[in-house]
């Protein structure tokens, strides 16, 4: 990711004036690659100590930023699992300028092994923040200083860059905290539930609701560049996938056939089709919708049931549940259709495939023994994980990074209810994400340019 | 007097353990709420449920003939009881030509959601299907799924899911759909 290019936010109308830029800050990048570094398919045992004192200041309007700034970037970092904060209360060293020399013995002394200082100004409308990442122990800046500059209301998303940044320069992986997730929300009793589309920052932060509960809606998904959703609707009465432009809320239905249901829609890779389930007399097959010339193929033709269509990120495949064995399992087929394999042979069935955005795994949701799963396997089907168990948890969707996954998981009885949780892909580091209310059928958004 | 009598015979009806209907939902079920009707196929939503002791009346087939067939976990065949009862569907429909119909098909909440989806239209269809059979034309009805979206029963276990395992036969005045 370049930060050193004009930003422009194609994401959501609240961002799309919002970043104005990002500029590399005029010193000396140091040391890239030093010894603070953490591995995350290593599965980290003891999270890096790092702290993140207030951000200074540079002039009144940016008094309210500069705290807070530093506590999202804290929150993004620690709530990884990869890196425990040292809360300020702990800090010797006061950083007073953005460009005093930094007292290293006192970071040290508190063990802290990494540490991020920043500064805000803010005035007329925009704020500037800049950061700097250092590697206490050896002494040395990691990567070059950056700056971010926008509107005031986007400081939250101009904190996540700071954050993807430093988890991204002690990873080596890309990061995933500037980031959307769409979701249902869900209200009222069980036997009539409410279900209304809504988006928020992937740590629950700036909910917008995009429709409102008149109708059932499912399972949305954005689009690659995240300025389009498909979702299904039940506004006709019937099932049907809806398109959604996230600017103007403006809809249209995809792929009206009289008589039929449409479900389970995913774009394509670039945007271009949608691949979903269209059911007819009963039996569900998967399709190909050209969005822009209406052109429908059909990819399937089985009694069976065929559903949650997946493509590769290259595009050229499709991962989708079948019950053609007799119980719902993993296939693969190119994406133009056609013969299809097996991936999954465990115990049990499985569904909600999806593809990692990095290619190498497939998440999914298993059921077995009357408990519900989150695992993820890789391509051919081996190496199965499993990283939850409850009573229902189902429809995992892939961090940016490819490195978490966030999910449903619903409560037994009469008084269950839905929330989103996300867990590594280790298995590590299980959590609920906050919202509001009840949540469901997350997806998560590509990172934000 | 006039509305109390009425009134008596709504509620006396509703508390029947047939039910009219329960699945006909104020949001977003199919033609619900006047949503559906005039849009896409053309639902007309609005039915007075009659008395239940008119034989031509929704509220007769509702809770004499029976409006709703169960299913076993994950299967949409008809049990010979579910045939019987759609049997007599049938014969009704046949003789009161005047309703359209939506076959609603149901899932219990054990299974993914996309899944469920597709189970319910399977349960519709075999609805359907069984009433083509019996002479029901096929321009009459319509089949809608909505998978584990709308339980009737909330509790987790067998004696609630066997309930909502269900395809429910939904009457509305209107000779096509």
């Amino acid at each position: 990711m370049s930060f050193s290019h004009i930003l422009r936010s194609a994401m959501v109308p609240a961002c799309a004036l919002a970043l104005l830029g990002a500029i590399a800050l005029p010193q000396p990048a140091l040391a890239q690659n030093g010894p603070l570094r953490i591995e995350i398919t290593e599965g980290v045992i003891e999270p890096l100590p790092f702290a993140v004192p207030d951000f200074v200041a540079e002039n009144g309007e940016a008094a309210e930023y500069a705290a807070n700034i530093a506590r999202v970037i804290a929150s993004d970092l620690s709530g990884t699992g990869l890196f425990r904060e040292i809360p300020p209360q702990a800090h010797i060293s006061r950083v007073s300028s953005f460009d005093a020399p930094v007292a290293y013995e006192d970071w040290k002394a508190i063990n802290a092994q990494a540490l991020i200082t920043g500064a805000v100004s803010a005035s007329g409308g925009r704020i500037v923040v800049k950061f700097r990442l250092f590697d206490v122990y050896s002494g040395q800046q990691l990567g070059e200083g950056l700056q971010f500059a926008g509107t005031p209301q986007s400081w939250r998303r101009m904190a996540h860059k700071v954050a993807d940044a430093a988890y991204s320069r002690i990873t080596g992986e890309g990061g995933y905290f500037d980031s959307r997730v769409v979701f249902v929300s869900e209200s009222g009793p069980k036997n009539a539930r409410a279900k209304r589309l809504a988006v928020m920052d992937y740590d629950g932060a700036n909910v917008q609701y995009l429709t409102d509960s008149s109708s059932i809606v499912l399972a949305p998904r954005f689009s690659p560049t995240g300025d389009r959703i498909l979702y299904t609707s039940y506004a006709s009465g019937f099932p049907r996938i809806t398109l959604m432009d996230v600017g103007s809320l403006a809809t249209r239905s995809l792929a009206e056939q009289p008589g039929t249901m449409t479900f389970a829609p995913r774009f394509s890779p670039d945007g271009s089709r949608v691949v979903f389930s269209l059911e007819r007399g009963g039996n569900s097959d998967l399709y190909m919708l050209d969005i822009g010339s209406g052109g429908l193929t059909q990819l399937t033709n089985a009694p069976s049931i065929e559903t949650a269509p997946s493509f590769s990120p290259d595009g050229s495949q499709i991962v989708f549940e079948s019950d053609r064995s007799g119980n719902q399992q993993l296939y693969i087929m190119s994406a133009s259709g056609g013969e299809a394999r097996r991936i999954s042979g465990g115990q049990g069935r499985y569904g909600t495939p999806v593809w990692s955005p990095r290619g190498d795994l497939i998440a999914f949701t298993k059921q077995n023994a009357g408990r519900f799963h989150i695992g993820v396997m890789r391509t051919d089907g081996s190496e199965e994980r499993l990283l939850t168990a409850s009573f229902l948890d189902e429809g995992p969707t892939w961090s940016p990074n490819g490195r978490v996954i966030m999910f449903t998981r619903e409560t037994a009885g009469a008084g269950g209810e839905a929330r989103l949780y996300s867990v590594d892909i280790t298995g590590r580091n299980l959590k609920q994400v906050s919202t509001q209310g009840a949540a469901s059928d997350p997806a998560w958004s590509p990172l934000l340019p | 007097m006039p509305f109390l009598p009425k009134a008596m015979l709504l509620v006396a009806a509703l508390g029947l353990a047939a039910c009219n209907n329960p699945d006909r939902f104020g949001a977003g079920g199919a033609g619900a709420g006047g949503a559906g009707a005039g849009a896409g196929g053309g639902f007309v939503d609005t039915t007075g449920l009659g008395d239940p002791n008119d034989p031509a009346s929704i509220a007769y087939f509702n809770q004499r003939v029976g409006d709703r067939v169960l299913f076993a976990v994950d299967q949409h065949t008809l049990s010979p009881e579910a045939r019987q009862v759609l049997a007599g569907q049938a014969q009704w429909l046949n003789t009161n030509p005047s309703y359209a119909v939506i076959i609603e098909g149901h899932a219990d909440e054990q299974g993914t959601r996309e899944y469920n989806l597709s189970l319910g239209a399977r349960r519709a269809a075999a609805v359907q299907n069984f009433l083509i059979s019996q002479g029901v034309s096929a321009g009459r009805m319509r089949t809608v799924s909505y998978g584990k979206e709308r339980p009737i029963e909330v509790c987790s276990d067998e004696a609630c899911y066997a309930k909502n395992r269900r395809a429910v036969t939904v009457l509305s005045i209107g000779g096509g759909v």
